[in-house]
This record gives C-alpha cells, structure tokens and sequence, in this order.
C-alpha cells in the first residue's frame, strides 16, 4: 500500500512574460489559494513547505526567501528549497512525508524566465572549468544533441515537427499552456527558419514565466482530503556524466534507470499517460525510448514543456498534470517526468495510480 | 525607470516600474590536480587527455573516470587536430562566446581521444560544416591557462592537420610541464536582467518620486507595511490599502559602522538604524547623521531629510538620510514588540 499520495495541483498561467517580480510572489498566493479550495485546507495544515527556483535566473541572491512571503509564514513553518525544479522539492517532500516527518506536504517551484536572457543564464550550469567560460547557450547544445540523433537516423526532422504539433494541439484544452494552436501543419513548420540549425522555433520551448504547486498527503490524510488521490508508487532520478561529450546525448540512461527503479515500465504495468518535460521536440523522443513507452501511451495532454516551459516549475507540472488524469478519472496509472541540467542530463521519474 | 515621475496616485494601476539590471561578479576556482595540468597545458599550446585504467581517454580530461570513478591513470597528449562528431549553427553569437560572427558549436573529437569536447569552429559558413569535418585548433596570441586559451577551431585546410597530430603523438606521455603549473583560473560572469518592482513596490517608489512615503496595510492582520509588500509575510496576503505615512518616526535598534567597506557613500563611524515611522508597524533601515554616532539610541525621535526635489525619483534615496528631532524619546514598551 503506497504510503503518500498526491492530492491537489494547481500551475500559474504560462505567459512569455509577466510583469510582476522575479520572486514569484505574485504568481504563487494565487495558486496557493487554488490547492487550498481543492482540499479545504488551510496553510496551518501544511506540515512541510519546500521550493525550487533559482537565483541565477532572479538575477539577485537568496530570491526564494522573498517568496516564502507569499506563505505568509507565521508562526514559522518547516521549510526548505532546492535550487532545482520543483520535481525535485518534491522528492524532498515525498521523503518527509514518507519518514512521517509531515503529514501533509506542499512542493512548488517558480521561475520568472523572461527576466534574463535566459539561454546564457543557462549556460552557468554548465562545466564551470572547460565549458561555461564558452557561453555556449542552452538552444546550441540541444542542437547538437538533435542532429547526433539525425545523423544517426534514430529520428528525422519531421518526428520531431510531429512532436510540436501534437503538443500544440494538446494544448488548445489547457487554459493555462502557451503557445496553443490546433492549425499547424508538419509541412509548414519545417519551412520555417532555423533558430539554431537543426533546430527550429517550433522544436524549443517557448520562454515561460511560471509557477506550479503541488500538495501530497499521507495515505490516511490523502483518503480524507480527495476523492480519488494519486497514489505515488514510484519516486526516482538519476543522473548522467556532466561531461556532454562523454555520454551518447541520443538516449538518456538516466531517464531510463530511474523509470525502471520507479517502476514505470513494470511487465504488464505500462502506464496510461506520461506528461514528459521535454523542453526540446527531439527530447520527448529520447525520453519515450529510454523510458519504454508503447504508442498506446498518451503523451503530455497538458501540451507538455513545449507549450509552457516556466524554469524550476514546468516538471513540477508535469507530475501535477500526471496526478490531475488520476485524480480526474482520466487514468488508472500516470507518470510524470521531470529533467534538469543540460540535454537531458538528469532526470526525475514520478508514478501515480489510483486504487 | 520606465515611467513618468509625475503620475497621479489617483490614476489607474500602471505598469509595476522596472529598470534594466546588469550583475557581473568573477568566479575564482582552484583547479585541482587534474584540471590544473590541463590548464597548465594550455597555457603551452598542448592538449591534455586523461587515460582511465580501461584506456579510454577523455578530453577534457575527467578528474575521475565516470563510470568507475577511480582517478586517471595518467594524462596524455592528444589533438591538436580533430574530428568533428556533431554541430550546431549558431547565426547570432552571444556576449561571451567564442567569436562575435556566425560560427559552429561543435563537439570535437581529438586524435587520440575517445570523447568530445565542445569547442567554437570558425567555419564561415553553414554550408561547409559536416560531422567527420577535420578542424584544428585557433591558439590565443598568449595563453594564459583558461579554455578560452583554445580561441576556437578551423577546419583544417589540408592533411596539415593530421601530420600536426601524427607529430603530437609521439608526445605521449606527456613532456614535463612547466614547474610553474596553473592552479587557478578565474572566470568573468556579466548578465543582464530587466528588473521589476512589486505592484505594490512600485506606488511606493512612486509616491517617494512626489515626496510621500506610501504603504499598505495587510487586510487581514492590519499591520501597516513600508515599503509595502506582494504578499503580508504574516498572512500570505497581498497587501492592499495604501496608507500615507509622516516622514517622521523613531530609532528601534540601530549600529555603528566603524569598518569601511567597497562602495561606502558616508564615511565611518555613521549610525545604521531601524526607523519606525509613525503609524507603521515595520521598521526599515537607514541612516542616521546630523548628531554624533554616540548620541544616538533606542527610542530617539527622527525625522527624515529629503535631498532637494529637483533630484528625485522613483527611488528611496529620495531620503538623504534621518536626524534626531530634539523631542522626548519614545519609551521603551512603545516599541518594544518592533525589536
């Protein structure tokens, strides 16, 4: 019997750009406020807080504590931040719960992306040593991860457009996912200009200010607080080399190990729905190999990373949008992935089923 | 800033203001034993690979092997020619990479190595790059051990290429590096933000531009902000009504600064204070002159001293700075719960 579950999720709408700060205030009392109507909670019921965002994309130091205002944390709570996407504030919350530190635990994450110029924001994550001092941005190194793959043949330009127009579509049923259209054409958008050859606009997500929350609950709370809770039966991520020449950029063995330990792609257990968080179109093809997924799947209804990529948010969202399929009825068994780091480098694995 | 000075309060919402924000900051890092030598490499024009106990050589050299995480066996030298494994095309170069026309990502191969190394290839055009294209590299006019030593690659012309990395070969082991070997490198970081003030950070900067102090109180625990807030750190509520403070107040707790520091605008000793104003229930920082450092305390009436209006702005430095008043300290229990 799982012993915590997810219960409520709620995601700020994905805009290109928000005026409001970079400590994302203004885009988390609001959703705070949503998972608390879902579950008839209060703030003094959330036994454990935990954040992911990041101060090199605020621009300013120690930005997440401005956004425990938005908590409103008094008298103090338990709390504590990764400077990583939300996903991960999760596994930390999952793991406080699980070891009954907290009954019921609230991750989110936020990123105001459109501060910065965010594609050389992203290159200090990089080898500070041999490769940051390059400035090579994020968009160039998916491309060099995306003509390795058609290259090899292992995918083609127009799998990869597939990709963006599928996510597109999805997203026209997500109120809150940019940019959505159900009108593009595969032909059209390979006629398009190149941003960085091989890659077009279509195969990068767009740049997305946003915030995702979600709220877990152990199992006797869960039962309690919703009616058909997300059971989480597997929780898992791994890494690969930091080192982008080293490794076969074309599949992801961390994505795979950690499916496999989260139980993903158990024999005769394949799961319903996976939201991916492939902020490239070619990603979302790595990730479906390395993580098993039959076509029957259905892949990110939500519109996925494609169609709202807020930093340090969007694969909080992704289980958040997993977890909404079970919740919902929608679906018996979901996952949820979640990446971080440069072209898939480390990857996080979430199922949810409902019982 | 981005929006007029003179605005009325009254009017409707406008835009939050926002200012563009430029950081730059070095990162100095000590390299280690195996970076150090790559570096110091550099610094002589070669190339260090590491080899792992298995034989696989990794460039740039892995200061412990991924897969078994022992530390290198040695480190040999390969290139200086290369192999190009995959590229990408990048048509608008950015602040701080390699080359300022459009050029190559590329990762690169080196002879001798058996992994990549992301590198610039000055290609000129799109049309003329391809996976297996031979390139070699482009050295800085005076090395200093830093990757950026390796201004980039150019595709190589001829076989001169390969007769330089046959010729490097041989080098393996590695001759004796310098005995001055680079042990530091120190890394530049400069980025550009468009910073934006609060809602509610903005009528109070705005008010400020026409010489008021505006905060907000907390509609749900009455605690009067200033500055006011996004949301009430209390109750988690954006704070909402705006209420017009006197520049006038007290000093809560307050500090000496006796130390100077980089960028110190007032010189030492000057008094750092928490200053109440009155009708607001959070005290903020600011200075204190206009009385000798030791004749200020706890409880002291103040009254803020505005720099002439013609220097205002959207700002809190509107405020020169506090001076004591001469009317009876406040007591002790009056603001006692601010401390």
């Amino acid at each position: 019997m799982p012993e915590a579950a997810v219960i409520a999720f709620a995601e700020a709408p994905n805009l290109r750009r928000t005026d409001g700060t970079t400590n994302g205030v203004e885009m988390l009392v609001p959703i705070f406020r949503e998972v608390f109507e879902q579950t008839g909670l209060t703030k003094s019921d959330i036994g454990f807080w935990c954040s992911g965002s990041s101060d090199y994309l605020a621009g300013r130091a120690f930005s997440f504590v401005s956004a425990v205002d938005a908590i409103g944390a008094f008298p103090p709570v338990m709390e504590s931040h990764v400077e990583m996407d939300g996903a991960f504030a999760l596994y930390e919350a999952w793991v406080k719960v699980l070891t009954g530190e907290a009954e019921i635990a609230l991750a989110y994450g936020f990123g105001k992306s459109s501060a910065g110029d965010l594609r050389r924001v992203l290159a200090l994550q990089l080898d500070p040593y041999v490769v940051a001092p390059l400035w090579p941005d994020s968009v160039s190194i998916a491309a060099l991860q995306a003509r390795l793959g058609l290259d090899e043949n292992l995918w083609t330009k127009r799998a990869m457009a597939e990709v963006a127009v599928r996510s597109r579509a999805a997203a026209v049923s997500n109120a809150r996912a940019q940019p959505a259209s159900d009108e593009l054409e595969v032909e059209e958008l390979l006629s398009e200009p190149y941003v960085a050859d091989p890659l077009h606009a279509h195969d990068c997500a767009p740049i997305t200010d946003g915030a995702a929350v979600v709220v877990i609950a152990a199992a006797d709370r869960a039962r309690e607080l919703c009616e058909r809770p997300a059971w989480i039966t597997g929780f898992e991520h791994r890494i690969d080399s930091g080192s982008l020449g080293a490794r076969d950029l074309t599949r992801a063995p961390s994505a795979t190990a950690a499916g496999v330990a989260a139980g993903a792609a158990a024999a005769g257990a394949t799961v319903d729905v996976a939201e991916l968080h492939a902020p490239f179109t070619h990603q979302e093809l790595i990730l479906r190999a390395a993580l098993g997924l039959p076509d029957s799947v259905r892949i990110s209804p939500s519109g996925g990373a494609l169609a709202g990529n807020p930093m340090f948010a969007a694969g909080l969202a992704r289980i958040g949008h997993a977890a909404r399929q079970v919740m919902s009825g929608s679906a018996s068994r979901a996952l949820g992935h979640a990446t971080s780091g440069p072209a898939l480098q480390q990857n996080l694995v979430c199922v949810v089923e409902a019982h | 800033m981005t929006v007029p000075l003179n605005q009325s309060l009254d009017q409707p919402p406008s835009p939050p203001l926002s200012a563009p924000l430029n950081i730059s900051f070095d990162y100095t890092r000590s390299l280690g034993p195996v970076l150090s030598q790559f570096m110091t490499g550099l610094a002589e024009r070669r190339i260090l690979g590491s080899r792992s106990a298995d034989g696989r050589v990794y460039v740039p050299p892995a200061e412990y092997d991924p897969v078994t995480f022992a530390p290198p066996a040695e480190l040999v030298q390969v290139g200086p020619a290369g192999t190009v494994v995959t590229w990408s095309w990048q048509p608008e170069p950015r602040e701080g990479q390699p080359l300022d026309r459009p050029f190559a990502w590329a990762l690169i191969r080196l002879d001798g190595a058996d992994t990549a190394m992301l590198h610039a290839v000055d290609a000129g055009a799109k049309a003329l790059m391809r996976a297996g294209l031979r390139v070699t590299p482009r050295w800085a006019d005076a090395p200093a051990g830093r990757i950026n030593d390796l201004v980039c690659f150019d595709p190589a012309r001829d076989d001169a290429g390969d007769a330089a990395s046959a010729a490097a070969a041989g080098a393996a082991p590695v001759p004796a590096l310098s005995d001055q070997p680079v042990t530091m490198i120190t890394t530049p970081i400069l980025l550009h933000y468009q910073h934006t003030a609060s809602a509610e950070e903005s009528r109070y900067l705005r008010a400020l531009g026409q010489g008021k102090i505006v905060g907000q109180r907390c509609p749900s625990c009455d605690k009067v902000y200033v500055p006011p807030r996004g949301a009430c750190p209390t109750c988690g509520v954006p704070t909402t009504t705006d209420v017009e403070l006197p520049d006038s107040g007290i000093v809560t707790t307050f500090c000496v600064v006796n130390v100077p520091f980089q960028g110190q605008r007032v010189p030492a000793p000057y008094v750092a204070a928490s200053v109440l104003l009155d009708g607001a229930d959070i005290a903020f920082q600011h200075l204190i002159l206009g009385c000798e450092p030791d004749q200020v305390r706890m409880g002291m009436r103040v009254r803020a001293v505005w720099k002439p209006p013609a220097e205002w702005g959207t700002t809190a430095e509107n405020i020169s700075h506090f001076e004591p008043t001469g009317e009876p300290d406040a007591p002790y229990e009056s603001y006692a719960h601010h401390l």
